[in-house]
């Protein structure tokens, strides 16, 4: 037996308490496995940021070859998905009242003149777009996109009439660290950090709540329990549940969802580990100072998941935002581990990002499992 | 006050306490003597909890002294915890965890190891009767067995003291004796136990008895010394020809007469001084009724003490218009079960009951926990359906038409189920609109019952903050303000001191005389004894039905002339287990 | 009658009875609110564009004047080597790089091709398309003024482009609408799973069911709080959107309130399915926020539908929110009349019947009835 702050023999039964509650209840395991694996497989598969096969209308007024042959190439394209208009004048009506429905995202009106100007090189021929600009994303990719395919329609019709065939000058793309760029690649382990937060910070938010609610708090802080044996006992079985759900995570998202992992693994478990523990850092404090489940965990989903979601550069990116949210994204922790995650997944051990990312995660873990241990009431009325 | 401390296991000088600035205990000087089992009794809000608390160490003492064998339940809390076992009103059990789970994690907590833990683990699970059920879930277990699991958890590290919060509330007879003769058993051992109850039979058996009242501490001594102040003021009034809820109201009308209750078919009655009695004639008890003096119990001081008994009448009765039922109903079954049957899956709770229940009357459905008593009341309250049988109330089968018969009946669940963030006129206003009450009417209700109870202070109050006893009476308010004919009432005074007991059940037996009918349940025997009629279910049945009297006559011994309802209960249920054993 | 509006008073009473629970109806919206617009923007301001020109002619000189001067790129970096540049990149101190080559402006000026390198951080790959994409039309631009008729011969189309309902792609036009729709979704969650939680926990739900009022009414009596805390919600943040934010709102109000009305009934049958199942307070918040976070992903707020797979277009399709930010979105942005809006109102009946049948059965029997 230790003496000491820590007796083992109280710690590790308060952790046994604490695991077969974990365990026996639905709800805990529903959150830990189910829903993260439910979420990877949502965002892995749900958000396509790029976009695969965007509708398009097409209204023809002109029965030319050459209109005809350029809504051709449309129709060819991997990228759209053509609806032809029908009817003659009349189609063009038509054709708007389903982009207002949202039935198709864009209407090129192929105008009557088309054909003849082309033909006669008098005046230039104009295509007219128009998009629903109430999906801007959408809107702006159909506009380069369609750019692209009047260019390239222009230079095979050049090419066949002989005329010299102009390429111009242009803007390669290259693509460091994401080659494929699957928008998987890149949500995928940013939403690791939002499945961590669920555990992390909500699921605790509720546990030190709940023992004051349910009177057993009193009870144990009659034995010779210290401050330090109860603090510990619910941060490590959560820890242990969080590295768990992170590993399987991990695993779906490499095995599964094909995501590749090119850092090593042990890296992403320490900073993972940082990570946990400020949210379960938060998670506790919260439930430590309300002693109210309802309000605890309420507060931690804005706390700590909204920001997780938002503001941790996972989805939107952090410098297109106002210089003042900016600011507010430096206090949130998921803004580290969201970095680190996506050098670890798609560059490597960069360790430069690392090294800061998990420098402003210890602290953040410091501070909160800190202020908890400060907020921990050893009696009643502390 | 005595200036020097008095000296004993735990020693308490001019000991204040204020939360937030309110006063919780004032002045309390006392000496808990080593290996004696000290009652704390006294009514909700007394301050009960919170001295035990304060010895505990679990809260700092505004001011004034305490030392719990000599130690400071501060300065020394490490050292005190080791010698402590303390048992809070909630039990302190993870109900999550089995029995033996339980018992683990405090065997740890204590840093109980090897044989002496084993040991340990026998000899409590023996002592508690739990050895059978170490692998049941805590939450799974029953009233008295969850009392028996936190006291066997609090024992394990050997405490010289022992604190108890309430061990016995919501537990029957049978359980709190079993828990008495365990806790009688350590004090035998050497342990200074606390015990504090609301229940004023207990607090007789203890060695001593501490009174409080707001905070103050009343009375301090052995039980027998305050009941021996009370001597030739106890006396029964028997063979009551008539109505004797009319007489007990006259009684206590009368100024020689401070405190009456009803005992079976007798009143039992308090006077003011011992000897005057009052006036046999003025009381229309009928030509056969006579005094006879009684043995006098605590609850007699404790009212005394605390300045008597309420009134006899009833100002929630008068407010409310005689109970008429329609000419097409059955005076006499106006509550009926008939083969009442409720299974679970491969268990039954309910076999068969049958009972009806006459207007104006009060009939007790009693039993030990989890012996198909509350199954049974929800079967006729509309809350389950029954697997077979009938359940029907003013004629209507509760199976078919249950919205109907809800409308005429009023229910008083256990810990009265209030709204506790809304205030006390907000639920008036909310119980009586479900019930159909509506504009003027309505305001009209509500009105009334806010002057009948005194609810006039608290209208803006949150129900949560309430005292326990207006609790009760908002409770209660809420249930009667449509007028029901019939009232059910689950463990209606649970915790409640004996005052407010009184109280209500003045208001019940006020409404019962406007020919209300009223179904009951309680662990709390002396008020088996108000009910005119009571059904004992045990293990699913009914095992013996019949007045409070007929009962105690069915348990009685050869020459027994006054056993209590208590025992009555008790020798009941131990017959009907003998029978089963040898009908197997 | 009378006695469900009893339900709903005390309903509301409650929500309002402590500070702490006022707040809570306030605050997250107020704070989403605030943040939500400026933070959940896909398009690219305030990036740094690095630049390794290693031409010194006029053309690329042009150029870069032209990439400075894009309000994409507000700032602009100057590299000088290749070490710099992979360091950039690697260390994520711009978006995207732009390498002009030696003999840039030579080859143009001479009527050559002549290439351009955009270097693209895949990290943060969506971000840098889109603003590859505001650098390949400044490129482009530039290229077809250097064009000689000849070359132009070649060239005889071009496209115009009108983005409708909202001309100049303003993200928040987008977001905004939208929100309406999903922070209402906690509040009125939470307000009717949660409520009926407490109540089991309380032991007042015992004491509805032992009155006259049948599970129905009761049911109904926590589903209506909850639309109203919806329309309440919804109410402040359309309001912020359109006087705050100069979002137009080009619809009928009387539509927007249909629409948050069935929303809020489809949100109830939710609601009230979680807390017919859960046996206390914790599960029915867990409950609810499982069931929200996928919601709001395949909604169609975050990426669009049609860029889903069919199976989870289904899902898509079952979740109220999809349909709720369709109408909402066309309220506010596309003039949309009853007949438009209707296609997105059918679906949240059809899932506040079905969700709410069934709440009523289980709801049934498990208070034993």
């Amino acid at each position: 037996m230790k003496h000491g702050p820590i007796n083992l023999r109280h710690l590790l039964a308060l952790c046994r308490k604490e695991s077969y509650q974990i365990v026996r209840d639905p709800s805990s395991i529903l959150i830990a496995f189910v829903l993260p694996v439910l979420l990877l497989f949502i965002f892995g598969y749900g958000i396509n940021l790029d976009t695969s096969k965007v509708r398009l209308g097409v209204v023809l007024e002109d029965q030319g070859i050459e209109a005809r042959r350029f809504a051709d190439v449309l129709k060819g394209s991997p990228f759209l998905e053509v609806e032809m208009g029908t009817g003659n004048g009349n189609s063009r009506t038509a054709m708007q009242q389903q982009l207002q429905e949202g039935k198709v995202r864009g209407m090129l009106v192929i105008g009557s003149d088309f054909s003849s100007r082309v033909r006669s090189h008098r005046g230039v021929a104009s295509l007219q777009l128009l998009t629903d600009g109430a999906e801007p994303n959408t809107a702006n990719f159909l506009y380069s996109y369609l750019q692209g395919c009047l260019q390239v329609w222009q230079q095979q019709r050049a090419t066949d009439q002989g005329l010299p065939v102009q390429t111009f000058s242009t803007l390669e793309p290259r693509y460091w660290f994401n080659p494929t760029t699957v928008s998987r690649n890149f949500l995928v382990p940013g939403s690791i950090s939002v499945i961590m937060t669920v555990i992390g910070a909500l699921l605790t938010s509720l546990v030190v709540a709940r023992e004051w609610e349910r009177g057993t708090m009193e009870a144990l802080l009659s034995t010779s329990v210290t401050k330090t044996e109860l603090l510990l006992s619910k941060i490590l079985p959560y820890y242990v549940l969080g590295m768990v759900a992170m590993t399987l995570c991990v695993l779906v998202t490499t095995m599964l969802l094909d995501v590749p992992l090119h850092g090593s693994f042990w890296i992403l478990f320490i900073v993972s580990s940082l990570f946990l523990g400020s949210g379960l850092g938060l998670g506790l404090f919260l439930s430590t100072v309300t002693r109210n489940q309802f309000v605890a965990a309420q507060t931690a989903l804005i706390a700590a998941f909204l920001p997780a979601t938002m503001l941790s550069g996972f989805v939107f990116e952090i410098a297109s935002m106002p210089i003042v949210i900016q600011g507010v994204s430096y206090l949130i922790p998921a803004r580290y581990f969201v970095s680190a995650l996506q050098t670890l997944f798609q560059a490597g051990d960069i360790w430069h990002i690392i090294l800061i990312n998990s420098a402003f995660l210890l602290a953040s873990a410091l501070f909160w499992l800190g202020l908890t241990a400060l907020k921990t009431a050893r009696r009643l009325d502390d | 006050m005595t200036p020097n401390p008095p000296s004993g296991a735990i020693s308490i000088a001019d000991l204040h306490h204020q939360f937030d600035g309110r006063p919780a205990l004032s002045g309390i000087s006392t000496a808990i003597q080593r290996g004696k089992i000290t009652g704390l009794v006294g009514p909700d809000g007394s301050g009960k909890t919170t001295l035990i608390r304060l010895i505990a160490g679990l809260l700092k003492a505004t001011s004034g002294t305490i030392k719990v064998e000599n130690l400071d339940p501060i300065a020394n809390a490490s050292q005190l915890r080791g010698q402590l076992g303390y048992m809070p009103q909630k039990f302190g059990l993870y109900e999550d965890l089995t029995v033996q789970e339980n018992l683990n994690l405090y065997a740890d907590l204590c840093d109980l190891t090897g044989t002496a833990r084993n040991e340990s683990f026998k000899k409590l699970l023996t002592f508690t009767d739990l050895a059978r059920f170490t692998g049941r879930p805590a939450g799974k277990l029953s009233g008295g067995m969850k009392q028996k699991l936190g006291l066997a958890c609090t024992l394990l590290g050997s405490p010289k003291v022992l604190l108890l919060d309430e061990p016995s509330v919501g537990v029957d007879p049978i359980s709190r004796r079993e828990l008495w003769k365990m806790v009688g058993a350590l004090a035998h051992d050497g342990i200074t136990v606390i015990w504090s109850t609301s229940y004023l039979d207990e607090a007789e058996l203890c060695d001593e008895v501490l009174l409080m009242s707001e905070g103050l501490l009343k009375f301090n001594g052995a039980p027998q010394e305050i009941i021996n102040t009370m001597r030739g003021r106890s006396i029964q009034l028997r063979e009551l020809g008539t109505n004797k809820r009319a007489v007990l109201k006259t009684a206590l009308h009368c100024p020689e007469i401070i405190d009456g209750v009803i005992q079976g078919h007798a009143l039992r009655l308090v006077l003011k001084t011992a000897g005057v009695l009052p006036d046999l004639a003025s009381l229309n008890a009928g030509p056969n009724a006579h005094f006879v003096e009684v043995k006098p119990c605590l609850e007699d001081a404790f009212i005394d003490i605390l300045g008597g008994g309420p009134g006899g009448t009833s100002v929630l009765a008068e407010h409310m218009p005689i109970a008429r039922l329609a000419p097409d109903i059955d005076p006499d079954s106006v509550i009926e079960a008939t083969q009442l049957t409720r299974v679970f899956g491969d268990f039954t709770a309910t076999d068969h009951v049958d009972f009806k229940v006459k207007r104006g009357e009060i009939f007790g459905l009693l039993g030990p926990n989890g012996a198909g008593k509350s199954t049974t009341f929800k079967m006729m309250c509309g809350l389950l359906r029954p697997t077979s049988g009938q359940a029907k109330v003013m004629g209507i089968d509760l199976k078919t038409s249950a919205s109907q018969a809800r409308a005429q009946l009023g229910y008083m669940a256990q810990k009265f189920a209030l709204y506790g963030n809304l205030s006390v006129d907000q639920n008036l206003q909310f119980f009586s609109g479900i019930y159909g009450l509506r504009g003027k009417a309505q305001q009209e209700m509500v009105n009334d019952m806010v002057r009948v109870f005194n609810l006039e202070p608290y209208l803006n109050t949150q129900a949560v903050t309430l005292p326990l006893g207006f609790k009760q009476r908002l409770a209660l308010s809420c249930a009667v303000m449509h007028h029901p004919p019939i009232l059910f009432l689950d463990e209606p005074t649970s915790g409640v001191d004996p005052i407010t007991r009184r109280e209500f059940w003045t208001h019940i037996n006020g409404l019962v005389e406007k020919g209300v009918t009223v179904m009951v349940t309680t662990h709390f025997m002396d008020e088996a004894e108000y009910c005119d009629r009571i059904a004992l279910i045990y293990r699913a049945r009914t095992i013996a039905a019949g007045t409070p009297d007929a009962l105690k006559l069915m348990a009685s011994k050869e020459g027994e002339t006054d056993i209590t309802m208590e025992e009555t209960f008790i020798r009941l249920v131990e017959r009907d287990d003998s029978e089963r054993k040898v009908a197997a | 009658m009378h006695a469900l509006i009893t339900l709903i008073k005390k309903e509301l009473q409650a929500l309002l009875s402590t500070p702490q629970s006022r707040r809570m109806l306030i605050m997250p919206v107020i704070l989403q609110l605030l943040v939500f617009p400026f933070a959940a923007t896909l398009e690219v301001k305030n990036s740094t564009l690095a630049i390794y020109n290693q031409d010194g002619g006029a053309a690329s000189t042009e150029i870069i004047q032209r990439l400075a001067a894009a309000k994409a790129f507000p700032s602009l970096v100057m590299i000088y080597s290749e070490a710099q540049l992979q360091e950039t990149i690697d260390n994520q101190q711009a978006l995207l790089a732009i390498r002009i080559p030696q003999n840039f402006s030579r080859q143009i000026t001479t009527g050559q091709v002549a290439h351009i390198e955009a270097i693209i951080d895949g990290r943060r790959s969506n971000s840098a398309q889109i603003a590859y994409g505001y650098a390949l039309q400044i490129v482009q631009q530039y290229v077809l003024e250097q064009a000689t008729p000849a070359q132009l011969q070649s060239m005889p189309a071009q496209l115009v482009v009108q983005h409708l309902y909202n001309p100049n792609l303003e993200y928040r036009w987008f977001v905004l609408p939208s929100l309406v729709a999903i922070i209402t979704t906690i509040g009125c969650l939470m307000v009717t799973a949660l409520s009926l939680a407490r109540e089991k926990e309380e032991g007042t739900f015992e004491q509805l069911l032992v009155s006259p009022l049948t599970p129905g009414y009761i049911m109904l009596g926590k589903a209506i709080p909850g639309i109203l805390v919806a329309l309440f919600q919804g109410s402040i943040i359309a309001l912020a959107a359109v006087y705050l934010y100069h979002i137009p709102f080009t619809g009928s109000v009387w539509l927007l309130y249909l629409t948050m009305i069935c929303y809020g009934l489809s949100l109830s049958g939710f609601g009230l399915l979680i807390s017919s199942i859960c046996a206390n307070q914790q599960q029915a918040f867990l409950g609810v926020f499982g069931f929200m976070s996928p919601a709001v992903i395949l909604s169609g707020y975050m990426a669009p539908i049609e860029n889903m797979p069919f199976a989870l277009q289904l899902v898509a399709a079952a979740n109220p929110l999809t349909h709720a930010i369709a109408a909402i979105k066309g309220l506010f942005l596309k003039g949309y009349t009853f007949s438009q809006t209707w296609p997105h109102l059918w679906p949240l009946l059809l899932i506040a019947s079905v969700t709410l049948t069934v709440a009523y059965f289980i709801f049934i029997r498990r208070s034993g009835q």
